[in-house]
């Protein structure tokens, strides 16, 4: 049977292999995968990895895919180093969206100035705070679990996204699709090469990773989230809040996966319709711990999950493979994630039970 | 039928998923292990559920696929969480991240297909009772069969030897240990137990409550069904209760919309996930801070050293 | 042995371990012990924290098998495959940390101790009856959670006796027990072995052992040192053959003038701030330049809420504490840190330190408001540093590397850093709970003689222990804990242990009526 060891002193060389391991283990399950599902498996990984590694046009398309992944990644993981569960990104991101696509649809066809796309940054930041102010309350004032309440409120914003798309944001030159008409260019992201998709929000989300690794690694609030998170007890005995951290997290992640909604919709979407997300929020987890919660971790991360968005979407084309395959593909990653982070803390040890007798005499 | 005997029907069809993921999760968290995924082993459950029931045309297959998927997915996490000591709250969210991802993979090839849903029962006489006979032998086998299984737990848990044992890991898993109950072997156990009931719960939708396969089509049961163990206090009877009570809400909401009461759909629907926010709050309110009544290990690693 | 063996008419011993050892990762817990335990005979297992006597003790329990050796039971080798399979060989254990469960009741702790064939009821009415027998008095009913320490202490031992053992194990009993509950503990033990059974009795109290027992067994570092008769051996011999050395006498302060009052207490009241907490009432005391409080008790009496009420993890009413004449009960941790005040916690791991960070990141802990350390919100990683090396060199600090995780230290060698770290600043008021508990002698002494010359230095030392001899050890007065209330303190010099004992069992007798009754 299996043996967990503690480790004496955790292993830094484990915990840099330990995220590499797990990308080659998901890997070689999807190939299994592949071939269970009549495909040759090397060329179905090719296609899946590979091919879009080769073109400019699907780098770009990565980067722009990585960036909400980004920012919300790095949001999450100041919360679940804080031990903090936030797992209702996709609310905050899609709030975040609504609240920044509030100001491009009232002052569409205004001829308003530059100062709308700012002004919607701005707005969606603080829509996510908001918003991921509601479990962060409910949490420290009444004791609910945040995990639920974050949760819930994902598939109500959800809905309300909807009803805003079909009711009243609805484009009324849009045919009766539910959508809002296209953003004015004052409310757009430019992009950074001419005529590529890349846009600045990208070198927004470089900013945020220099910025978190710096809080995190230097500064004492960082040190605060990373006491907090390790030994409650201990942040406690060292002046520390433990509720008000969990208010600041979650604010720091609602900004976060606010400012990625906003981005995400005044970037590559450039309006707002049902369902424009597949399921930044919830990928982004898996970011977060793909990249051991380090926001420099979570910048690869994030290129790499990027991948399996264009791959997956290239492998439905050529290979007519399933687009929820990509799903199980970054749920495998996260389990596989997960299984090795544990070898960081643990030696395992195969152990054979001792030979014995029914009554214990040998 | 009357519009009154209609509702407490749909209520009773609507409870019935919920109170089964619930009931499963109840013991699995009176262990001490704390399983996120019921949402993933939910959806799984109701994927392979429809997929074998609309292959051999039986429900009852369909419901021991669901059921077999749902104890395979709880499986994994026992691996992990339990025989690698990894975070609990994190192998959750895999798990239910996966499960949506695998239930549309199995779904796929289903999506628009219809089965005959699970037969109600009759019985003579008794089902032929006005508005009561309905209610109590005219409903699918599943909704007895949820309710037998809350009873089959609380006798289990206060009842007997191995339920006290069980009892007895959630609260103090290093004192179990010093005693030498096998911890981790009959915490793997609950967990399973956890994912066979999700999965039952998950294959109900598609086998009896809308009697075919769409994707999402759990809607965030699994984890309303989370919330509920919190209302339950941990308490098999009241999880009763609460389950009635979100079924109530849904069908209201339902109800409402059907009438058209001029409140945009979108609102009507958010209306569980509002009242499980609610819900929450309400219950950790009068609980306290200190919530005595959770399980005092749940989600907490607990390595044994050799 | 094998006159012994005769004499006594009996074959063989009723346990025998043979060259156990015991391998965890790098670590040999034990190394080839032998060890015999016969029937109607109290053996002492004596050793440091750290020698191997748990370890010994889980392998004959059945709870860790050994890597090598072999255990005969009644002269038959045997392999324990569990604790179950240990009792019912007739190995009956009571845990140090006991192994109770708190949300149930008395009588569903005693049946998850026994084979599943007796039924609830019969097991409950053994019990009461086994309970009066020797005179344990335990309500069935009652969830352990609602029970003192002692009271605890009585479940596991009725459990254990529940299966009529052979031999019966106690880890470490009377650590938590007043005096007088120790003794009528003895009283219990002595009639066990009158009905013939074995005891392996583990202790690192050397005149309970020369006392109450028959053998003494002495690990030192995984090793057997020695098996003797404890009652021919004085309790320097044994402190020597458990340290394997001389260990340094602490010396007092000579000549230390007690100034003014700097710490002060007022009619302290506090809920606890968990279901199982102790409530503090009223408490009062004074703690002078200068000299050491000790404050005495049994664990659970409300020391963890004084400490949390002093250290500003919980606020109270300013008023109710003052710090060199100044009202802070209502000031954070930091604030009372920047006014000279200090801190060690009782739990090592978890409370006083992050087990999972470096020694800089725990040295930051505590000093990252009134040092150096932090500037304009950066960490200044040289100072964290320097603050580690500092305290490594002054107090002695053995580790594996410049700066290791704290969890990688060893018992004693982690307590010498949290409470040096704290020292090298130099508080005007030190406030420490169980400062040597679970440490070797040697860290022991080193801890003990620094708080002693803190206080020489004109610091209020606040001492809270259990250990009744570390206190009558260094502490100028004595003080005691009982259900959230504190006695008046009396002069160490004048304390004798049967009034500290009253007062800990929750006697307010006077000290002159206590000694008239304990005679």
């Amino acid at each position: 049977m299996l043996v967990l060891e503690r480790r004496g002193e955790s292993s830094t060389a484990i915990a840099i292999a330990s995220p590499l391991l797990a990308i080659a283990l998901t890997l070689a399950t999807i190939a299994v995968l592949f071939a269970l599902l009549g495909k040759n498996p090397l060329q179905a990984l090719a296609v899946y990895f590979l091919d879009p590694l080769t073109d400019s046009y699907a780098l770009q398309e990565m980067a722009v895919k990585a960036t909400p992944l980004v920012l919300i990644g790095v949001g999450l993981s100041f919360c679940y180093l804080a031990n903090v569960w936030n797992i209702g990104a996709e609310g905050q991101f899609l709030i975040g969206a609504l609240s920044g696509g509030w100001l491009a649809v009232a002052t569409h066809g205004t001829g308003a100035g530059p100062w709308v796309l700012p002004a919607m940054l701005v707005l969606g930041a603080v829509g996510g705070a908001l918003y991921a102010l509601i479990p962060a309350i409910c949490k420290v004032r009444f004791g609910a679990s945040e995990i639920l309440v974050s949760l819930m409120l994902v598939y109500v914003a959800d809905l309300l996204l909807d009803y805003l798309v079909r009711g009243p944001w609805r484009d009324p030159q849009g045919y009766n699709f539910p959508t809002t008409a296209e953003f004015d260019p004052v409310a757009l992201l430019p992009a950074m090469i001419e005529g590529s998709r890349l846009h600045y929000g990208a070198l927004i989300a470089v900013v945020v990773v220099i910025v978190a690794t710096v809080v995190l690694g230097r500064t004492i609030r960082g040190f605060e989230i990373r006491l907090v998170g390790a030994a409650s007890k201990a942040a406690r005995f060292s002046g520390f809040d433990a509720d008000r951290l969990v208010v600041t997290t979650f604010v720091i992640s609602g900004v976060l996966a606010g400012l990625a909604g906003v981005i995400e919709i005044a970037g590559p979407v450039g309006h707002l319709q049902p369902a424009f997300s597949p399921g930044y929020g919830f990928t982004a987890i898996i970011v977060a711990f793909l990249g051991r919660l380090h926001p420099v971790g979570i910048l690869f991360a994030a290129l790499f999950l990027a991948l399996t968005f264009i791959g997956g979407e290239g492998a439905q084309i050529t290979l007519k493979v399933p687009l929820d395959l990509t799903k199980v593909f970054q749920g495998l990653l996260l389990f596989y994630v997960l299984a090795c982070d544990s070898l960081v803390l643990y030696r395992i040890r195969l152990v054979m039970p001792q030979r014995r007798t029914a009554d214990g005499i040998a | 039928m009357g519009l009154l005997e209609s509702i407490v029907l749909a209520v009773l069809a609507a409870s019935t998923p919920l109170l089964l993921a619930a009931a499963g999760e109840l013991v699995a968290e009176r262990a001490g292990v704390l399983n996120l995924g019921v949402e993933g082993m939910m959806i799984v459950g109701a994927a392979c559920g429809f997929a074998a029931a609309w292959l051999t045309g039986s429900i009852v297959i369909g419901a021991l696929a669901g059921i077999a998927a749902g104890t395979a997915l709880a499986g994994v996490f026992a691996l992990l969480t339990l025989g690698l000591a990894v975070n609990q709250v994190a192998t959750g969210l895999a798990l239910t991240i996966l499960g949506v991802g695998l239930s549309g993979l199995i779904g796929a090839g289903f999506v628009g297909e219809r089965i005959a849903g699970a037969p109600h029962l009759y019985i003579p006489g008794l089902t032929d009772i006005p508005f009561l006979g309905r209610i109590l032998f005219g409903e699918d086998p599943f909704v007895y069969l949820s309710l037998a299984i809350v009873v089959g737990i609380w006798w289990f848990l206060y009842r007997t030897r191995a339920g006290l044992e069980l009892r007895a890991i959630g609260d103090n898993p290093a004192s179990a240990h010093a005693l030498g109950l096998p911890v981790l072997r009959k915490r793997a156990l609950a967990v399973l137990f956890g994912g066979a009931c999700a999965g039952l719960g998950g294959a109900y939708l598609p086998l009896a409550y809308t009697p075919f396969w769409i994707s999402g089509m759990t809607a965030g049961r699994g984890w309303i069904a989370l919330a509920l163990v919190v209302f339950a206090s941990w308490q098999p009877g009241r999880l009763v209760a609460g389950a009635y009570l979100f079924g109530a809400v849904t069908i209201l909401q339902l109800h409402a919309q059907g009438a058209g009461v001029g409140i945009p759909s979108q609102f009507m629907s958010s209306l569980p996930y509002l009242a499980t926010i609610l819900v929450l709050v309400v219950i950790s309110r009068t609980r306290g801070r200190a919530g005595a009544a959770a399980p005092a290990s749940l989600g907490t690693v607990f390595v044994p050293d050799r | 042995m094998l006159e012994r063996a005769a004499e006594q008419g009996v074959p063989a011993p009723l346990l025998q371990a043979v060259g156990i050892s015991k391998r965890f990762g790098d670590l040999l817990a034990n190394d080839a012990i032998d060890l015999d335990l016969w029937p109607a005979e109290i053996h002492a297992l004596l050793g440091e924290n750290g020698a191997g006597k748990s370890t010994l003790v889980k392998i004959i329990y059945g709870l860790i098998q050994p890597s090598a050796g072999e255990l005969r039971w009644m002269g038959r080798p045997v392999v324990l495959d569990g604790p179950a399979q240990a009792r019912a060989l007739g190995v009956g254990m009571v845990f140090q940390h006991f192994s109770l469960f708190e949300n149930l009741t008395v009588a569903e702790n005693v049946v998850l101790g026994l084979p599943p064939t007796e039924s609830f009821a019969a097991v409950s009415a053994r019990l009461a009856e086994l309970s009066r027998a020797y005179g344990l008095p335990l309500d069935p009913k009652r969830e352990v959670w609602r029970l003192s320490v002692g009271e605890r202490q009585r479940i596991e031992i009725v459990r254990a006796l529940m299966q009529n053992p052979k031999l019966l194990i106690l880890d470490e009993p009377t650590a938590v027990l007043t005096p007088q509950e120790a003794d009528r503990l003895f009283e219990t033990l002595e009639r066990l072995k009158g009905e013939g059974r074995a005891i392996l009795y583990i202790s690192h109290k050397l005149e309970e052992v020369k006392r109450l027992c028959d053998t003494a067994t002495i690990l030192r570092l995984g090793r057997k040192v020695a098996t003797c008769d404890p009652r021919r051996e004085t309790a320097a011999s044994l402190a020597r053959m458990m340290v394997g050395g001389e260990i340094g006498e602490v010396k007092s302060g000579a000549g230390r003038s007690a100034a003014g009052a700097r710490l002060i207490v007022r009619d302290l009241s506090l809920e606890p701030d968990d279901p199982h907490g102790v409530r503090l009432d009223r408490v009062s005391l004074e703690v002078r330049g200068g000299e050491i409080l000790g404050v005495a008790g049994v664990a659970g009496n409300g020391q963890d809420e004084l400490f949390a009420a002093l250290s500003g993890e919980r606020l109270v009413d300013a008023d109710a504490i003052h710090i060199d004449h100044r009202a802070v009960g209502n000031l954070s941790v930091n604030d009372r840190r920047r006014l000279g005040a200090a801190f060690v916690p009782e739990e090592r791991l978890g409370h006083a330190t992050a087990p999972r960070m470096s020694l800089s990141d725990n040295a930051l802990l505590t000093g990252h408001a009134v040092t150096d350390m932090v500037r304009h919100g950066f960490i200044n990683r040289a100072a964290t540093l320097a603050s580690v090396d500092r305290t490594t060199k002054t107090f002695d600090v053995r580790k594996s590397k410049r700066d290791p995780e704290a969890v990688s230290l060893s018992g004693g060698n982690l307590q010498k850093f949290v409470v040096g770290r704290e020292i090298l600043r130099e508080p005007g008021i030190l406030v420490v709970s169980q400062p040597t508990w679970g440490v070797d002698a040697g860290a022991a002494a080193t801890v003990r003689q620094a708080l002693l010359d803190l206080a020489a230095r004109g610091a209020a030392v606040l001492v809270i222990s259990q250990d009744l001899d570390e206190l009558e050890e260094i502490a100028d007065r004595i003080a005691v804990m009982f259900e959230g209330r504190m006695s008046a303190p009396l002069a160490a010099a004048q304390a004798d242990r049967e009034t500290i004992g009253l007062l800990m069992g929750g006697s307010s007798l006077k000290p002159r009526e206590a000694a008239h009754a304990g005679a």
